[in-house]
């Protein structure tokens, strides 16, 4: 297992690596001076000279990115060019917001995704399998942002039961927090909900027909016992899958979401940094998105292996 | 009074019959062999018993084991008597385990979900039960997953599951058909050991005439859902009067008329050949460890011979027809075919064709059987000639209609024909039989095993038949290897073979070989 | 057998039901390339925020614009842009696939599966926004960040499918002919997956079109004043308590579409899958 363990967190490190450079030159070398561009066409000489001095631009490509990397992994990110404040303090302050939602939708979506696959799984070919399965089809085609919309629509202009957006912050206690958060979390979750339960179905049936759940019955287990005994652990081998997946969707969907919200989340100060074509902003925030992507699917893995012994043994 | 009482069985799925009048009786302690082909419904008898078929079928009449009607009880009463009083093993011991749960836990669910016991005591039990079956608590704690364990063991873990509460009757379907001559010995001597111990009925289904019969005590045999005919086991081929059982008999004991075609000449030559894997590394830079799957291994076939090879899985034999066909690099030794490098001068190749076990995998399922049987002539950098497919097609006794089919409208033994008709069309001199009759009914088997001879008579065809199967070998090889490790261990003329084997080995393989009464 | 196929296809509901709203938006979009009900670019303020009528079906947006023109118009725009994502995806994705698994264990099957993971990492958003960050928004931008999402689904695909294909006995005997790995790769793999291929090549359109929406919606893709979904959505969020018909047409016809494709996606595998399909053996 820790073998295991070991050599996930290797490959871990290299893709952070390689995504850091992509994203380093994507940014900074593609278009050219970064300075220039930051300050658009009507700048004149001597702020870009200054800028290129404040950005540290007159050092080599290498010495660059290595300073910016030794710089993440301090937890300096720079200074903004337009918030004219620490990069590390305004993700900081964004950062509160944007990780909570998207745990909460995460959450959410296994909440309702489990029990409403392992209903449709087990009572296949019922009325409440061909509800979940034709709910879950419409759930899966409707942008998240629109039903957002609706939502504020319904729940906060019509009924008032929520404010239709902004966030109160977490001093004004936990509970008007999150509820800040609800409608949000619920647009983000229920799309991705509707395909985590039809993978959830899917999966189940199909472990259901495996040769060891019919050694399961002959045993003397009923189907329901073979089900949550035998067949649900092995059916969870391809749901972590997609959970993994789901949760870089979070974090994009999140980033749309945010907007419909006015939530001063990454998501809105990602769009600002573009408009004032704040580069270093947009750098720091990109790179701290994937490295989020790539720790879940790290964990992902060792989830994984935790299910399957399998994987455990073979390195 | 008998254990186990099936009067007058009918059963279908999706209204297609499957099963119909089958009747037959289990005494305790007996032990009934069922017998039949695949699609006779053997199965789906056993299945009848334990009461767990697919959806959608019907099942009719009365079974009843010791006096509690099967077919009337509801779920929770089965549920109840499944594990408890029936057992039942499978044939696939490779996928009958639930991956993820240790063994232990497994085998101790049979008495948790029937007893009121604590876990610790039926931990305590399961690794008792496991030690009857042969798997010693030493070398096979609780603890182990089935993936760290072969075949037969994990057989033996489904098998220590099934009898774990002394159930009154055990069921086994096929249990020992993907299993090598050897395990399939030891398992059946298991089977026996523990009916005898227990006073269990043992319901044993198999396609093999020869494993039941040398087990049995009684025998059914069924055709086409019915049951054609009962005996005792020891005295059937006396007493048989079916025509289906008589040609079974016959199948299965078939011999080909052949002639000795042998020219002393080699065609292809071994010498020194081996094999090596790359397992993956130990230490992170640490060298690579290797596996010799073929260790330095010389013979040779001489022209118009039928040469057999025979081995149990993981001997080697696979990865050695993988090379003589030039697919597989070598790492030592030689392999001239004709005299010509097959890996230097891989033009002679075309003096060689395969043939394959899986009726159903060897062909590609979008293509025509036309274009199928011609692509052998891609080495000869044209296509093949309709002259050229109608030939080979009737050769094998196929239409040069068939020639416009696709490969699903035909059966498993049509489409091993048409494997044979693309082996033959470029008209080669060798073909590799890798398994080529194994997944044959044995009525089949012996067409083509007739085919077969007739075509080496016909076109001076040299044959290397790579087979598990002693008993067919017996009946098509002039010469035979017997591999072990990866090694040659024992070579000689067929009758010499099997009447005075030298090794160990080749003693053993002999020993397990189930064998009909002659 | 093909009349099997078709039998099977027009028993199947959701198939029908997949392929004809699927087919009613291709065609309005192919209809609005010659005539829209109202010309799209005409701001009538007179006309604003008209709700549903005879005249305007889909009533009008604050520049008195006709929704259904627009959403017609905006169909052109969806279509086009998912229909390219799923050719840079399946045009690069498929033949990386097919030479990893034809080269499967090797130096090059690592370095495209790696590859694949990194990709991954960045969702479609996340690209789009680097791209936008650099070189502005466009609608040029949203099918490369979809494109470039979609070449590691298609990779994979391609990958898992053609790996066990090459362990079937048809596959050896090719090379037992002496025929290559890319022969065999083209000859006797890419048709065998090409079911799958099909199926994952309309739920990636299907994807696509919700991801240009969302990316129109934030301003990183399609710019105006070309009519698109997502656009007009993020047009109509202000005007949501005063004008809701702006919201929910444009809202209703990314749902159908989808919809429409994801039915016809689960139809097809249902037909194409040789293990679901019931035929009579």
């Amino acid at each position: 297992m820790l073998r295991f363990a070991l050599k996930r967190l290797g490959s871990l490190v290299i893709s952070l690596i390689v995504a850091s450079l992509v994203i380093f030159s994507c940014i900074e070398v593609v278009p050219g001076d970064p300075a220039s561009f930051m300050l658009g066409i009507n700048a004149q000489p001597d702020t870009i000279a200054a800028l290129r001095e404040e950005l540290g631009l007159n050092s080599s490509l290498p010495e660059r990115y290595f300073s910016w990397i030794s710089g993440m992994l301090t937890g300096d990110l720079g200074t903004s060019y337009t918030y004219r404040s620490p990069v590390s303090e305004i993700v900081a302050e964004r950062l509160v917001i944007s990780l909570p939602l998207a745990t909460y939708a995460l959450s959410l979506t296994v909440l309702i995704a489990f029990p409403v696959g392992v209903l449709a799984a087990t009572r296949r070919g019922s009325v409440a399998d061909i509800s979940v399965m034709g709910a879950t089809q419409l759930g899966v085609a409707i942008p998240n942002f629109w039903f957002a919309m609706l939502m504020v629509l319904v729940f906060a202009i019509n009924l008032r039961w929520f404010s239709a957006g902004g966030f109160p912050g977490w001093d004004a206690g936990f509970f008007a927090a999150m509820k800040a958060l609800t409608l949000p979390a619920i647009a983000l979750a229920l799309p991705q909900a509707s395909i985590l339960a039809r993978v959830m179905r899917s999966s189940l049936l199909d472990t259901l027909s495996e040769d060891y759940i019919r050694t399961a019955r002959a045993k003397g287990l009923s189907k329901r016992q073979a089900l949550w005994r035998h067949a649900l652990r092995n059916a969870l081998i391809p749901v972590l899958t997609i959970i993994g997946l789901q949760f870089s969707f979070l974090l994009a969907g999140a980033i749309i979401i945010e907007n419909v919200f006015f939530l001063p989340g990454l998501g809105r100060l990602v769009f600002q940094a573009i408009s004032q074509r704040d580069l270093i902003v947009v750098e720091s925030v990109v790179m701290l998105l994937v490295f989020a992507v790539i720790v879940v699917n790290f964990l992902v893995d060792l989830a994984y292996a935790w299910v399957d012994p399998r994987l455990r043994s073979r390195v | 009074m008998s254990l186990l009482s099936i009067r007058n069985l009918n059963l279908s799925i999706h209204g297609t019959p499957i099963l119909s009048g089958v009747s037959f009786d289990i005494a305790p302690g007996e032990i009934l062999g069922v017998i039949g082909e695949s699609g006779s419904g053997k199965s789906l008898t056993a299945f009848s018993v334990m009461q767990l078929l697919p959806d959608g079928s019907d099942c009719t009449g009365e079974i009843a084991l010791a006096d509690r009607q099967v077919l009337t009880a509801n779920e929770p009463e089965l549920c109840q008597m499944r594990g408890a009083d029936l057992g039942m093993v499978f044939q696939e011991p490779m996928t009958a385990l639930n991956p993820v749960q240790t063994i232990g836990a497994q085998v101790a669910e049979t008495i948790l979900i029937h007893q009121k016991v604590s876990r610790a005591e039926a931990m305590r039990r399961a690794a008792e039960t496991l030690e009857r079956c042969e798997l010693p608590q030493d070398q096979f704690p609780l603890t182990r997953y089935p993936h760290e364990l072969s075949g037969g063991q994990r057989q033996r873990v489904v098998i220590a599951m099934a009898i774990a509460l002394q159930p009154k009757l055990l069921i086994a379907d096929e249990p020992t058909t993907a299993l090598d001559v050897t395990t399939q010995a030891d398992i059946l001597n298991l089977l026996k050991r523990l009916v005898d111990e227990d006073d269990m009925g043992l319901m044993l289904i198999s396609h093999d005439l020869a494993v039941v019969t040398g087990l049995a005590d009684r025998v059914v045999i069924i055709r086409k859902g019915q049951v054609v005919e009962t005996g005792i086991a020891a005295t059937l081929h006396q007493t048989m009067t079916h025509p289906y059982t008589k040609a079974l008999f016959k199948a299965s004991n078939h011999q080909p008329d052949r002639t000795e075609t042998r020219i002393d000449a080699p065609l292809l030559q071994l010498t020194d050949v081996s094999r090596d894997y790359l397992l993956p590394r130990k230490a992170f830079f640490g060298p690579h460890p290797t596996f010799r799957a073929v260790d330095t291994v010389s013979f040779q076939i001489r022209r118009g011979e039928c040469l057999g090879l025979v081995g149990e899985s993981g001997c080697g034999k696979s990865t050695l027809t993988r090379a003589i066909l030039g697919l597989e690099p070598i790492q030592r030794g030689q392999i001239l075919l004709d005299g010509r490098d097959v890996f230097t001068d891989p033009d002679v190749r075309q003096k060689m064709q395969v043939v394959f076990q899986d009726p159903f995998g060897s062909f590609n399922p979008r293509h025509k059987v036309s274009r199928l049987v011609a692509e052998p002539f891609h080495r000869l950098g044209r296509g093949a000639t309709l002259s050229e497919i109608d030939e080979a097609l009737q050769s094998v006794g196929l239409e040069t209609d068939d020639k416009h089919k696709y490969i699903h409208e035909f059966s498993g033994g049509q489409r091993q024909r048409i494997a044979i008709a693309r082996a033959l069309i470029t008209k080669p001199e060798l073909i590799v039989l890798d398994e080529a009759v194994s997944a044959l009914d044995v009525s089949v088997r012996a067409q083509i095993l007739d085919l077969l001879v007739d075509l080496s008579a016909r076109f001076g065809l040299t044959y290397l038949f790579i087979t598990h199967d002693l008993t067919v070998v017996r009946a098509i090889a002039d010469r035979i290897l017997v591999m072990q490790s990866g090694k040659i261990v024992e070579t000689g003329d067929t009758d010499t073979l099997f009447n005075a084997p030298r090794e160990t080995y080749t003693r053993r393989l002999l020993a397990a070989a189930p064998k009909l009464p002659a | 057998m093909t009349d099997t196929i078709f039998s099977t296809a027009f028993r199947s509901r959701n198939i029908v039901l997949g392929v004809s709203l699927t087919a009613i938006f291709a065609l309005a979009s192919l209809v609005s390339l010659i005539w829209t009900p109202y010309d799209v670019t005409q701001f009538e303020i007179a006309n604003k925020l008209q709700t549903p009528s005879a005249t305007h079906w889909f009533g009008t947006d604050h520049f008195g614009r006709d929704i259904l023109s627009m959403i017609m118009v905006g169909a052109q725009t969806s279509i086009a842009v998912a229909i390219v994502a799923v050719v840079i995806g399946m045009g690069l994705g498929v033949p990386l696939g097919l030479a990893a698994a034809a080269r499967c264990g090797s130096l090059l099957d690592e370095i495209i599966m790696r590859g694949n993971d990194l990709v991954f990492a960045f969702p479609s958003l996340l690209i789009a926004i680097m791209i936008t960050a650099v070189f502005g928004p466009s609608a040029l931008n949203a099918i490369i960040a979809i494109g470039i999402f979609n070449i590691p689904v298609f990779a994979r695909l391609t990958r898992g499918a053609a790996l066990s294909l090459w362990t079937r006995d048809y596959i050896l005997s090719a090379r037992v002919s002496g025929k290559g790995a890319t022969r065999i790769s083209i000859e006797h793999i890419l048709p065998n997956v090409m079911n799958l291929l099909i199926v994952q090549g309309t739920i990636q359109f299907s994807l696509g079109i919700l991801a240009e929406a969302a990316l129109s919606y934030v301003g990183l893709g399609v710019q105006p004043p070309t009519p698109s979904w997502g656009r007009m959505l993020a047009d109509s969020q202000t005007l949501i308590s005063l004008a809701p018909h702006m919201a929910l047409f444009p809202g209703f016809a990314i749902i159908l579409t989808v919809l429409g494709l994801n039915l016809a996606g689960d139809g097809l595998r249902d037909l194409l899958d040789p293990r679901l399909r019931r035929v009579g053996r």
